[in-house]
């Protein structure tokens, strides 16, 4: 068992990277989108640091995951708000934890119902080892090693916490 | 006969959609945010979701309907599924064997949930006693038993309009309970989320003689019955269910029953009026409230396409679970 309390300072360097990164690539007015629950802690902080002007969105991917049939439903499902035209926009998308990227697939999916996004770049708090699919993270807090039993989770919103998790 | 249906599994899950009654008040309202959560899929430029994408599920429509067979369709839709519409005009076949026989034909083709609507009462109980362990039923009205996605999409209506604490209302069904499947799916789920107070109103000749039993306050005079009332639920007066002289005249009925404006300024200010359609206007009310601003009778027709979404991906996804149970356990085919 491991515990880190070094959120503060991961989007400290997140920040740093995405002004970066937003300047490199000359995105005019891009607009930030955090993944429920996670993301959106991350996003909230992340949004304001940068001053965006675009007001902040969110998505709940529920309905996109490809493991619907086998978890099933769960109720407590937040309608996605994306309180922003979709079409040709610049979007960020931020998730606490960069793992299979199954969720990530699921949100660019979701993205894509509601417009054509003019770019979308993917700024993760963590990138840990586990990818299934084709997905990277252009924006890193911090990168992990981790075995496949192992678990890192991230508690919020106040104050944000890494947990991890080790299987012996 | 044969055991009765479970709709809800072990887990507390829902497997079939027949009937409100005897569902738990937490199940009600897991529906009623699951709906709240679809409600946003229609404001993304591509209406649909990919949850039930791959899932077959067959419209049985043995009695004609437009509101409730398209917003069912609309909502299988939404949820990616493939649709297939099938009217049956029950009085040319001779039920039981050849209902059963189009059940296994249907199933032959691998389909996933059976949406039903039938003029007999029990139908879709039947027919979920019937088919293969692996498909869904969902009932879309059953004779004068149970409408429960209408009742459900009701309470949604209520809700958006009035809050979540149903304690503080006071709400009144209005005309012919007697022959009304939604009035049955409406008191039932009514009294499952705690509302204060549940009157229906009516001739004597179009209110069951038991309905008292089920909790709710009787009136045959509608000025006494709405009075103070939060919201009003107008049913329709089904003339092609009447057997016997229980009315005067459609005239008559509207001189006694009808839901004018004068009649509705006895309510509470900011009262609801409701209605399931299709609406008599001039029948069961007045064509005034109908298009005034406390009608929320399309508001219903909206809603009831997220409700509906909600029920369908509920039963899917447990019954996917069931399925996945019954290959581990290696027993395909025990069904309860």
């Amino acid at each position: 068992m491991e515990q880190a309390n070094e959120v503060g300072t991961l989007i400290d360097a997140m920040a740093e990277q995405l002004r970066t990164q937003i300047a490199a690539r000359k995105l005019v007015d891009p607009a930030m989108v955090g993944i429920h629950t996670g993301g959106v802690w991350i996003a909230e902080r992340l949004h304001r640091k940068l001053g965006l002007n675009v007001p902040l969105g969110s998505l709940d991917i529920s309905f996109y995951r490809d493991d619907f049939t086998r978890i099933g439903m769960n109720p407590q499902v937040r309608p996605s708000d994306l309180p922003f035209d979709i079409d040709n926009r610049h979007i960020i998308l931020v998730d606490d934890v960069l793992h299979t990227g199954r969720t990530i697939r699921a949100a660019l999916n979701e993205l894509f119902d509601y417009g054509r996004p003019a770019s979308i770049l993917l700024a993760v708090l963590v990138e840990r080892s586990g990818r299934e699919l084709p997905i990277e993270a252009d924006v890193i807090g911090r990168k992990m090693e981790l075995g496949s039993g192992d678990h890192v989770k991230l508690t919020g919103p106040d104050p944000l916490t890494l947990e991890l998790q080790k299987t012996a | 006969m044969n055991p009765t249906v479970q709709q809800v599994d072990a887990q507390g899950r829902l497997r079939h959609f027949l009937t409100l009654e005897g569902l738990k008040r937490q199940m009600l309202i897991d529906i009623l945010d699951t709906a709240e959560s679809f409600s946003g899929v229609t404001e993304q430029t591509v209406k649909k979701v990919p949850l039930l994408r791959g899932k077959t599920i067959v419209n049985l429509f043995f009695e004609a309907s437009t509101r409730t067979r398209t917003t069912f369709e609309l909502a299988a839709k939404r949820l990616s599924a493939d649709v297939l519409n099938m009217n049956i005009n029950a009085s040319s076949t001779s039920k039981g064997e050849t209902l059963l026989d189009t059940l296994r034909n249907l199933e032959a083709m691998h389909v996933d949930m059976f949406v039903v609507r039938h003029a007999e009462s029990g139908a879709a109980h039947f027919i979920a006693q019937h088919v293969a362990p692996h498909i869904s039923v969902i009932n879309g009205g059953d004779g004068r038993h149970a409408h429960p996605t209408q009742g459900m999409l009701d309470m949604f209506t209520i809700r958006r309009a009035k809050g979540p604490d149903f304690g503080r209302l006071r709400v009144a069904i209005v005309g012919d309970i007697l022959h009304s499947r939604v009035a049955r799916s409406q008191i039932h789920a009514l009294n499952i989320l705690n509302t204060g107070e549940v009157r229906v109103v009516g001739p004597r000749t179009l209110i069951p003689m038991d309905v008292a039993d089920l909790g709710v306050r009787v009136f045959h005079n509608i000025e006494e019955g709405i009075r103070d009332v939060d919201v009003i639920m107008m049913l329709r007066l089904q003339r092609e269910r009447m057997q016997g002289a229980l009315l005067p005249s459609e005239h008559e009925y509207f001189r006694l029953f009808g839901l004018t404006q004068k009649r509705l300024a006895l309510a509470q200010p900011d009262v609801i009026v409701m209605h399931p359609g299709p609406i008599n206007r001039g029948v069961e009310m007045d064509s005034q409230v109908v298009d005034g601003p406390h009608s929320v009778i399309l508001e219903q027709v909206t809603h009831g396409i997220a409700v509906r979404m909600a029920v369908m991906s509920m039963v899917m996804s447990q019954k996917a679970q069931t399925t996945q149970a019954a290959q581990l356990d290696q027993t395909p085919g025990a069904d309860a």
